[in-house]
């Protein structure tokens, strides 16, 4: 589920509220948005794939609430790692066009 | 029951000539498509047009077969058996011409596909975030209006009971809209039951519930009970990579013949204990490919810091429905039309059996199905709005809607507990996976009398519409699949049927299902084959 919005890194663009297809941050006037309703977290990852800044975190629980630290997910290159795997940071542009697929779907 | 629309004051209103519902795969291949053939398309989704669905946080295979007699039909024949010899020939043709042209239409419309090591692109997977922003970008560029976050509540119809719009609320504005349109596309998925398999959670049958207050019918409900292996506490259900694991019980022994994907064997194996994966089968090349290919697959196991290549996870089977059954909306013709007049249905939300039958795996089959119908649909329901006229407004307008939207002597419902109740009905292994007569029958009458209870609750309160409308679709799906289910009294494609354990030539038929307070179910023939007997 989601677990963080990083205060030190949203710019309060507000991509989140809009692509969130459950509807679960609420926009707050100049304030970064708030997780309003986690419960209806489907723990998809797409908020963290379209967060142009990498200030969001979904933990891998999809059914519980987890504790996460700020911290130890910026040590670990935790935030916006989704987003660098599936070739949408400035950095990571390669990888959009090497999907392997192929050779684990089509008969060998 | 049916409400004037005038009662619908203090909402934005539009004109269009083709509304869609749904921006998931389907629901945008139908928006372009009506759009190009000339049509003023407005498009809602509930959660966003590029996020929303079991597509866009996924990765899928398409059913994309080169123009080679050979090849084509070798992929025809390939799931014939799997699907219980109900797929129509005809229709597999047209999606997989029609697959292939959508492909390469993606291709130019810069889709980044792979190439292979001789230099050639290879088509047949897409990445659900790649191809869902890219439609988003022709959906606009196409001059569709979207309307995030506005979910449909009800379907609009005239006096001569042909659909005239929808209306829905705008759930972050808090109002309502109001669309005036004289063709629908129904591209609302299927249904997942809110069981948080990847993507699914927008799925709960919504469409299925506004079109049969409409007056629209169902197919293939009994071909509603696919499960996905997840690991135990997340929502990542990726079946393919399981093809390369081994699953064992708590103390480390191998289940037998649950090797590769044998789901049929874990359920039995989860109704008497835990289960454990592993994907120890995979060499370092595959390993690799499979980092590559989803890297959706890993978050769950990076972020627990699990090594699902070395290490056991406890694993359980998620609901996807008829997201990954067959079952949905009756198609009438090519254009993917409806029984109702001016609607149209598209992807998930409509039977898939024309070219799967009674199975299919997800992916493939159901992304090709999505692109084609939604491609049909929206030309048809264009076509559709062009010959009636859009300026021949009809003179009444009426809401279908019911069930939580029109009073009632008791209380509204509350949405959480009708779910769950659904639920407990729908996730259990030993009533849904494996069927039984008696146990159906039993469901049945619990789904029947909750149902019951609905229909005579309030309104619910705007804050709540949404969710109990959920809840109610979610209970009128169980109620088609069940008694479908129990209609089919064999074994056949993904039915399992224990007190009928084999497949029955004399019941080589499609099942239609319908009705709301009184659900019935008929029989249709499936298209003649020559072989079916001596294959089956």
């Amino acid at each position: 589920m989601i677990e963080l919005i990083s205060e030190a890194r949203c710019t309060e663009c507000n991509i989140c509220v809009a692509v969130c297809p459950t509807n679960v941050f609420q926009a707050v006037p100049d304030s970064p948005p708030i997780i309003a309703r986690q419960g209806d977290c489907q723990t998809c990852f797409m908020c963290e794939l379209y967060c142009p800044v990498d200030a969001l975190f979904v933990a891998h629980d999809a059914n519980d609430p987890a504790v996460v630290d700020e911290g130890q997910l910026i040590a670990s290159a935790a935030l916006g790692s989704y987003r660098k795997a599936i070739g949408w940071t400035p950095g990571s542009r390669a990888q959009r066009g090497i999907d392997q697929s192929f050779k684990l779907t089509e008969p060998h | 029951m049916a409400n004037a629309l005038s009662n619908a004051a203090g909402s934005i209103q539009f004109d269009a000539d083709v509304l869609v519902i749904g921006g998931g795969p389907a629901g945008s291949w139908a928006a372009c498509s009506a759009a190009s053939a000339g049509a003023r398309v407005i498009l809602v989704d509930k959660g966003y047009c590029g996020s929303s669905g079991a597509t866009a946080p996924s990765g899928t295979g398409v059913w994309y077969v080169q123009p080679d007699a050979a090849k084509r039909e070798a992929a025809m024949a390939s799931r014939d058996a799997l699907g219980g010899f109900l797929a129509d020939r005809s229709w597999m043709r047209r999606v997989l011409d029609r697959t292939y042209d959508n492909v390469n239409l993606l291709a130019e419309w810069g889709y980044p596909f792979p190439s292979d090591e001789t230099g050639q692109e290879r088509r047949t997977n897409l990445k659900g975030p790649e191809y869902m922003r890219l439609m988003r970008r022709r959906v606009r560029e196409a001059g569709v209006k979207i309307l995030d976050h506005s979910p449909a509540l009800e379907l609009l119809v005239d006096e001569n009971g042909a659909v005239a719009g929808a209306m829905g609320v705008r759930r972050q504005e808090g109002e309502n809209w109001v669309v005036r349109a004289p063709a629908v596309v129904i591209a609302t998925g299927g249904c997942a039951f809110l069981s948080k398999a990847l993507g699914c959670n927008v799925l709960t049958g919504d469409g299925h519930l506004m079109a049969a207050e409409a007056g629209a019918d169902l197919s293939g409900m009994e071909f509603s009970n696919a499960y996905a292996i997840s690991p135990a506490s997340a929502s990542v259900t990726k079946t393919l990579f399981y093809n390369w694991a081994s699953f064992t019980d708590e103390d480390g022994h191998p289940i037998p013949g649950a090797s590769g994907h044998h789901r049929s064997v874990i359920a039995k194996a989860l109704l008497k204990h835990k289960v454990y994966g592993q994907i120890d089968r995979a060499d370092p090349g595959t390993q690799a490919a499979m980092r590559l290919a989803q890297p959706n697959f890993f978050l769950p196991f990076d972020r627990a810091g699990h090594d699902p290549f070395t290490q056991r996870f406890q694993v359980i089977l998620r609901l996807e429905g008829t997201v990954r059954g067959t079952g949905g909306l009756r198609i009438t013709d090519n254009s993917c039309a409806t029984s109702v007049p001016g609607l149209y249905a598209a992807g998930d939300a409509a039977t898939r059996e024309l070219i799967c039958g009674g199975f299919t795996g997800g992916g493939s089959h159901n992304a090709a199905w999505a692109m084609s119908s939604g491609f049909w649909a929206g030309a048809g329901a264009a076509d559709h709005a062009r010959h009636r006229g859009t300026r021949a407004q009809p003179r009444q307008v009426t809401r279908a809607g019911g069930v939580a939207l029109t009073q009632g002597p008791n209380r509204p419902f509350d949405p959480e507990r009708a779910t769950r109740a659904v639920q407990d009905e729908v996730f259990p292994y030993d009533k849904n996976y494996f069927r039984h007569g008696a146990v159906l029958g039993e469901s049945l009458t619990r789904l029947d009398g909750l149902w019951h209870k609905l229909r005579i609750a309030d309104a619910a309160a705007p804050e709540n519409v949404v969710k109990a409308r959920e809840a109610a679709a979610m209970v009128a799906t169980a109620r088609w699949m069940f008694r479908s289910a129990l209609a089919r009294a064999e074994t056949r494609g993904m039915h399992k049927r224990e007190d009928y354990p084999n497949q029955d030539a004399g019941q080589r038929h499609y099942l239609t299902s319908g009705g709301l307070d009184e659900v019935w179910t008929s029989t249709r023939l499936a298209p003649a084959r020559d072989d079916v007997e001596v294959a089956a």
